[in-house]
């Protein structure tokens, strides 16, 4: 059901085939010096969560700490799991103590005061160089308080299918001038071939606005601006990518659907700008890929740049309430920080730590599926050149919700990307002032 | 019958109206009927058709067409085996649902169904018209304030939570009011009455063998609402554990667009069918008595 | 959400007949006490609870205040709710008439007794009704896929050019298609099993008179069956009114052409779940609550007023 199934691809992770690189299984980070008191006690957490690799975390936790017991509860993926959070926090009961929350959905949470503030657990030890930059800008939301743990990150990359360039003599484009020239060579070479595909989608396209530095969304307080109309990033992207709906560049099938799933198979989508945690997708949706699927540096605006995004990625958060909290932030810091990284990692999982996204086993990892290149080179590299200073609405879950209803008419032929950006702008200048906050546009 | 223009004059015995009650066959009705029953068919044909190709083949062939590998076997052995065999637990607790929540509807439709039918009480005019004014709020409209409601007594993400909103079948009172109207004769009842039968006794003994055909065709119609109950399991559950069969092979389609989910559209596909079945199968079975009990009263006339 | 189960026939014999029953009031509430007492917890008190809620409106930034009935002020001048509105009343002008007279002239021709192999044409026709309205949905969104579901095998094998039935023109009747599938054999049944119920006397009758089939379908038939056509025709009606499931699993692979707001009942969905306005979802709902309702009265007084003139 859900409408919105798109957002998904905001969660941030990856899981491989354990296949790769067998790494020692002791977890590689020091033990906290605080004797924890909630740990020796023991006791039971709920967490609340779809993210996979987060079994092992668990079992390695309790492993680790005798009388703990982690109760990891799938309640739905994206929408249907932040309604499970929300009719629990309206309820006022069945809260868990743990709960994954993606870094789009934080500052509504923030503001409804229903997570809790992590520096009184001592998470402000992590504000320097623990986490990247733009995972901890997340989960901060540029103000005092720490409301969740970071899980991974998203930094997105191009990903194409090196057999479907060479097939058509299609060079892989480095600047968006090229891969717009490859975008159109394409077609004329093949009718049946796109270079990627959209029906708009909400994450991608803040993902595109990001990396043009647009900041339509700020928020400061109760002051929210909502400006994509005059935001000079934003019109960046809205001009750049007109044409490629309006000359058929681009392959018109919903992402994540079965038919995109064919297509990626069957080579007609050449590639994808996608987030860090896509080789595990590709792997099991798209079997028939393996061997031909490569990873590039995102093209740049301006040649000889390297400014990239994010695209996705989970914390873990407490919400006000748990019953549990100490323990459950113990549960935390091991999944994010400590033992429970490489446990992830191990299964695929793209970090947000600095230490693992800088050491040696991840980066010279090589990846069968991408025949044998070294993809964690470009991933990380995107990881530490996301550009500074973007911040999501406090209400990003809604502004998703009515994209298509604005913005994604531009895909049917209804409006131009500047009109459907209007009337998203419209949309939500209007819900914000319902919901009480004061809006510059 | 009223309404009808034509009224009943002398009765004359069947034979002498030949070509109104036997009449020829006609192939071009039959024809035109089989353009319907494509339409009915085809869906399903596609269904069992894909049923049998991989995920792999599944994204290569052509549709209403076999292909190469013949994997129905290995789709459902892998459906049932699926994390842990999850679509089995799926089906047990969608059995259970059927089972208790069906099955407690059609007790109620029949208790109900025979009050309206057979006693005069106060309001009781009214009480249809406000059931179909309830039905007739969209049931989103119910969803937050009952789960809000059901959170308050401790039943959301419990087998309760679907089983009670299910025990209400307005569809089923409906039935078994107008089945036992024209179904246990009124002089049946003023009989064993004046024998001395308590209105239990005469409830058990002497009318509800009469509403048997109506109480399985109530029953199998709750059992369809039932299974294919959507809306509320996704409210009011949270554990995968607890799905109903419907659930699970929604959340399993949307694990594509899962990061590190697997696509597995051949287990949905295969999934649906396995889920269909056993409605069909019961349909089939019983088709005697759910036929004749929608043809309420046919055999008094 | 999809129709609730449609219906039965409902012969006037048997309302006059029903008044005749024992006067025992308190054993008659016994025997409805616990269907009404289940009634009022999952119906009655979530729907108090729901005008209860659409009084106030709660602010991410402020908390809940009282607004009175400001919420039903702003939902009669919402565009997006007319919209959603005219939608369903479109698709139940359209969709309703067609699926019924479909599911009618089936059971006439099974009636008729001119079928070859009819056992086997009511069960088939029958059948799509077993298929959860989930899994119909599921099921038919791959086949209209253009490019790889039925419909692209189908352009691709007769160089066709069938329009993608995704696209924002053609959405809504894709699910009435589907819709449509669902319940035109299930309809089909309620409406045989009323004829089959006809005096057979009826019909000598009518040969006497030198009646013609058609005379016979429109004189004897139709008028006999108006209880189960009009029960039908309500259940359809709030059915539509309620579309929820279709277009909310299709929405995933048609996310433009169906908005947030393409049904009242996906409207009010989404307004609670992803905007958080439950307040004024309350409201929307229980507008088109009063609207169903209104509509479905209206039929069925017109149905019975009809009864009672022969």
């Amino acid at each position: 059901m859900m409408n919105h199934h798109r957002k998904r691809i905001f969660t941030g992770t990856s899981v491989f085939a354990v296949s790769a690189l067998a790494l020692s299984a002791c977890g590689g980070s020091e033990e906290t010096t605080e004797t924890d008191a909630a740990l020796e006690e023991g006791g039971t957490i709920t967490v609340w969560a779809w993210e996979p690799t987060l079994d092992q975390v668990a079992e390695a936790f309790e492993a680790e700490n005798e009388g703990v017991t982690v109760d990891l509860v799938n309640v739905g993926t994206g929408d249907e799991h932040y309604t499970n959070l929300q009719n629990a926090m309206r309820a006022g009961s069945g809260l868990p103590d743990v709960a994954q929350v993606e870094y789009f959905a934080i500052p509504q949470y923030i503001l409804g005061e229903s997570l809790m503030d992590l520096s009184e657990f001592g998470a402000g030890d992590y504000a320097e160089g623990t986490f990247s930059d733009g995972p901890w800008n997340a989960v901060t939301f540029g103000g005092e308080g720490i409301y969740g743990i970071p899980m991974d990150s998203g930094p997105i990359a191009l990903f194409y299918n090196q057999d479907v360039f060479d097939e058509h003599d299609v060079e892989v484009p480095e600047t968006w001038e090229e891969y717009e020239e490859a975008a159109r060579q394409f077609r004329e070479a093949d009718d049946d071939v796109y270079i990627t595909s959209d029906q708009g989608d909400a994450g991608q396209v803040t993902t595109m606005i990001w990396q043009a530095g647009g900041t339509p969304f700020s928020t400061e307080g109760t002051d929210v601006t909502v400006d994509l109309t005059g935001d000079e990033g934003t019109a960046r992207w809205a001009e750049y990518w007109q044409p490629f709906i309006d000359d058929d560049l681009i392959m018109p099938v919903a992402g994540w659907t079965d038919e995109w799933y064919q297509a990626l198979g069957d080579g007609s989508i050449a590639s994808l700008t996608i987030g860090a945690w896509m080789p595990a997708n590709l792997e099991s949706g798209v079997p028939d890929g393996a061997g031909s699927w490569r990873v590039a540096p995102l093209p740049q605006w301006e040649a000889g740049e390297s400014q990239t995004s994010e695209q996705g990625g989970s914390s873990l958060a407490i919400p006000e309430g748990a019953e549990n909290a100490e323990l459950a932030y113990e549960f935390m810091q091991f999944a994010g920080v400590d033992g429970g990284v490489q446990e992830r990692l191990d299964s695929g999982a793209f970090p947000a730590t600095l230490e693992d996204l800088q050491s040696e086993d991840f980066i010279n990892r090589e990846y069968e599926y991408f025949g044998n290149q070294q993809i964690n080179q470009v991933l990380s590299e995107s990881a530490q050149n996301v550009v500074d200073g973007w911040q999501y609405l406090p209400f990003q879950g809604y502004a998703h919700s009515v994209f298509n209803d604005t913005v994604g008419q531009a895909y049917e032929g209804q409006a131009t990307l500047e009109e459907g950006l209007g009337d998203w702008q419209d949309d939500l200048t209007g819900y914000g002032r319902d919901q009480g906050f004061d809006i510059a546009e | 019958m009223s309404g009808g223009l034509i009224t009943l004059r002398t009765a004359r015995k069947p034979k002498t109206a030949p070509t109104v009650l036997r009449p020829a066959k006609s192939k071009l009705l039959t024809v035109l009927l089989g353009l319907m029953l494509v339409y009915s068919l085809v869906p399903l044909a596609w269904l069992f058709i894909n049923a049998t190709k991989s995920q792999e083949s599944l994204l290569s062939s052509f549709g209403l067409w076999f292909a190469e590998d013949f994997s129905l076997i290995d789709n459902v052995v892998q459906t049932l085996t699926y994390d842990d065999g999850i679509f089995l637990r799926w089906l047990g607790n969608t059995m259970l649902y059927v089972v208790v929540g069906a099955g407690g509807a059609t007790i109620l439709a029949v208790l109900g169904g025979y009050a309206l039918a057979k006693f005069d009480f106060v309001a009781k005019r009214a009480v249809f018209a406000v059931v179909i004014g309830a039905v007739a709020v969209p049931g989103t409209a119910l969803a937050v304030p009952t789960f809000l409601m059901f959170s308050e007594m401790g039943l959301t993400n419990t087998p309760w939570a679907v089983i009670i909103p299910t025990l209400i079948s307005p569809f089923g009172l409906y039935l078994m009011w107008i089945y036992a109207a024209d179904s246990i004769p009124r002089d049946l009842m003023e009989a064993a009455r004046i024998d001395g039968a308590t209105e239990l006794r005469l409830f058990l003994q002497v009318c509800l063998p009469l509403l048997k055909p109506g109480i399985v065709t109530v029953a199998l119609f709750n059992m369809v609402a039932t299974w294919n109950n959507y809306f509320l399991p996704l409210i009011m559950l949270r554990n995968e554990d607890l799905y109903p069969l419907t659930l699970g092979l929604t959340a399993w389609n949307r694990q594509a667009s899962t990061i590190g989910g697997e696509a597995i559209f051949h287990l949905v596909i295969t999934g649906s069918l396995l889920t269909i079945i056993p409605l069909i199968v019961v349909f089939l079975l019983l088709q005697r008595y759910w036929q004749s009990g929608l043809s309420m009263g046919s055999t008094k006339e | 959400m999809t129709a609730v189960a449609p219906v039965v026939p409902e012969g006037s014999a048997v309302r006059r007949r029903r008044r005749v029953g024992a006067s025992r009031s308190s054993t008659g509430w016994a025997f409805l006490g616990p269907f009404m007492i289940v009634f009022v917890l999952v119906f009655i008190a979530p729907i108090i609870y729901a005008i209860y809620l659409s009084l106030f409106r709660d602010q991410l930034i402020g908390g809940s205040i009282f607004v009175g009935l400001d919420n039903y002020l702003v939902a009669v001048q919402d565009g997006n709710f007319w919209a959603g509105l005219t939608r369903v009343s479109l698709f139940l002008a359209v969709q309703v008439p067609i699926m019924l007279f479909l599911s009618l002239l089936a059971a006439l021709a099974l009636d008729s007794g001119r079928l070859y192999g009819s056992n086997f044409f009511r069960l088939s026709i029958f059948l799509p009704y077993a298929v959860p309205a989930v899994v119909a949905t599921l099921m038919w969104g791959f086949m209209y896929g253009t490019r790889f579901g039925l419909v692209g095998n189908i352009n691709e094998l007769f160089g066709l050019g069938l329009p993608n039935p995704l696209s924002p023109d053609l959405i809504l009747a894709s699910i009435a298609n589907i819709v449509t599938w669902e319940f035109v054999g299930y309809n089909m049944i309620i409406f045989y099993a009323a004829l089959r119920v006809i005096s057979p006397s009826l019909y000598e009758a009518a040969a006497i008179d030198g009646a013609s089939q058609l005379r016979v379908i429109l004189h004897v038939k139709l008028p006999a069956i108006r209880g189960a056509l009009v029960v039908a025709a309500i259940f359809s009606i709030i059915g539509s009114f309620q579309l929820f499931n279709e277009p909310s699993i299709l929405s995933t692979i048609a996310p433009n052409a169906i908005t947030s707001s393409f049904t009242p009942n996906l409207y009010a969905y989404n307004l609670s779940f992803s905007g958080g306005q439950y307040n004024y979802a309350a409201a929307v709902a229980i507008i088109m609550g009063v609207i169903t309702m209104i509509i479905a009265y209206a039929v069925q007084l017109r149905g019975m007023r009809k009864d009672g003139q022969p």
